[in-house]
């Protein structure tokens, strides 16, 4: 599974971080940083909550 | 269908984030029982952050702004099976019979999650005058946006966060603004006495006035707004009033239920109300937050989500309720900036760790209680203020926060 972050959405409110830090940072000018765009299963419960957690829906998993 | 033994019923009053988060949680934890989503707007379920900020922009002519609504009816009811009773008020709670009343009938329930939200507070006097708005729902935001687009003069009462949310976009759009606070500091209460007026002197920075220690004496129009009259002698002219004086919990149809109420709906640590089936989420509930050990009601996004999938999930299942325990974050938008604050603002010790708040665009706060640190708050620091809320959850130590903060002073990314 692969991570994949709407641009268009984003605009850096950071949850995702708070949830998986190990993933996603958020940058100096605010921009989302994506650590490590896949996952393994044991990763993703976490990182489907930080998917549902995004207050602008920018966030999705693809296979 | 089953006669003889009925499904189990899951009813959640409230159609915004915290119950369609309930909705949400409680179907992927595997509830297949009934759902009913009671909501007081005819809307269906919302998001409200974008109505004080990007929802009143300006926008080209005929362009509507964006909607923010979560999920398309057929969403709700075939994906998430829920029978949604829209414009629905409730008018009591009936905790014996287990049933929530409606003005003409009543809805039992096996589970029930409480997510009435809060009314905005309104001024006295303000009744029927029009141009004075409080903004809370999509409609308030509509008729802003029209008095905006309309070149509006406009006073905001109130320094809080949503007023300047409003003063800023209509300074964006070159409108004259001045923001009325009672208080002699601003934003006092969501950031402390230290840090609120460093926040608010983005307001002057960006054209806005901003009058503290001064209260509004009258509004002054018959039918509608032409001025506001304040203590102080002053009479500002005025076509838009935005009164932005806090909010209060949507408990007045809980009155006489039974249920504990306290500036919210008393809620334990796994947002229980302590009677059978009955749970609490949102800006009404007023729950322990063990990380602070402290009765908390939060009027943030992040904790009504949160907790709206908490309650959801633990109401369907009582015996395996998990308590919910959060650093506290919110967020807000401001001409250019950005300000983000986590954890709790009340310390005994504030600290600049970067930037200077007379000067630079960016920079950071942090919070002591005891010798943890207990608060972060940023002006364009998205960089740090997940970290710093990551030690907030840790119970670090504000030595160690101080460190980190000079270190990022010297070497940001």
């Amino acid at each position: 599974m692969k991570i994949v972050v709407d641009r268009t959405k984003c605009t850096g409110l950071g949850i995702c971080e708070s949830i998986a830090p190990d993933h996603f940072e958020v940058d100096d000018s605010g921009d989302l940083v994506l650590l490590n765009e896949d996952i393994t299963d044991d990763e993703r419960a976490t990182i489907e909550e930080a998917v549902e957690s995004c207050p602008t829906s920018a966030l999705s998993l693809h296979a | 269908m089953p006669t003889s033994k009925a499904v189990s019923h899951l009813v959640v009053v409230g159609g915004s984030l915290a119950g369609l988060r309930a909705i949400g949680a409680a179907r992927k934890a595997g509830f297949s029982g009934e759902l009913t989503l009671i909501g007081a707007e005819p809307h269906l379920p919302y998001d409200r952050p974008p109505l004080s900020k990007v929802f009143l922009d300006t926008l080209d002519l005929g362009v509507a702004p964006l909607s923010t609504t979560f999920h398309d009816e057929a969403h709700l009811r075939d994906e998430l099976g829920v029978s949604l009773r829209l414009g629905t008020p409730v008018s009591g709670l009936d905790l014996d019979a287990r049933e929530v009343q409606l003005a003409d009938r009543a809805i039992r329930y096996d589970h029930l999650v409480i997510a009435t939200g809060a009314d905005a507070r309104r001024l006295p006097g303000s009744h029927g005058l029009a141009g004075v708005h409080t903004l809370r729902s999509v409609d308030d935001a509509r008729a802003i946006r029209g008095a905006l687009d309309a070149g509006a003069r406009t006073v905001v009462i109130g320094a809080g966060f949503i007023g300047s949310e409003v003063a800023a976009s209509a300074r964006k759009r070159g409108l004259d603004v001045t923001i009325i606070e009672a208080l002699p500091v601003p934003l006092s209460r969501a950031v402390g006495d230290e840090l609120g007026p460093m926040v608010a002197r983005l307001h002057g920075r960006n054209g806005t006035t901003l009058i503290c220690g001064v209260t509004v004496e009258a509004l002054v129009g018959s039918t509608r707004v032409e001025g506001v009259a304040l203590s102080d002698g002053r009479v500002l002219a005025a076509d838009l009033v935005v009164v932005g004086i806090g909010a209060v919990p949507t408990t007045g149809w809980l009155e006489g239920s039974g249920l504990a109420l306290n500036d919210g709906v008393v809620c334990d640590a796994t947002l229980s109300t302590g009677h059978p089936g009955v749970y609490a989420a949102g800006d009404v509930a007023r729950w322990h937050n063990p990380l602070f050990d402290r009765s908390q009601r939060l009027e943030h996004w992040t904790s009504a989500a949160e907790q709206g999938a908490a309650a959801g999930r633990n109401a369907i299942s009582p015996a395996q309720a998990k308590p919910y325990s959060t650093v506290p974050y919110f967020w807000s938008d401001w001409y250019d900036a950005r300000i983000q604050f986590v954890g709790i603002p009340d310390a005994d010790e504030v600290r600049i760790v970067e930037g200077d708040p007379e000067r630079d665009p960016r920079w950071v706060g942090l919070y002591r209680s005891g010798d943890r640190i207990t608060g972060a708050l940023a002006v364009n620091g998205q960089s740090v203020i997940m970290k710093y809320r990551a030690m907030i959850g840790r119970q670090t130590s504000f030595r160690e926060a101080i460190e980190f903060g000079q270190r990022r002073q010297l070497s940001p990314t």
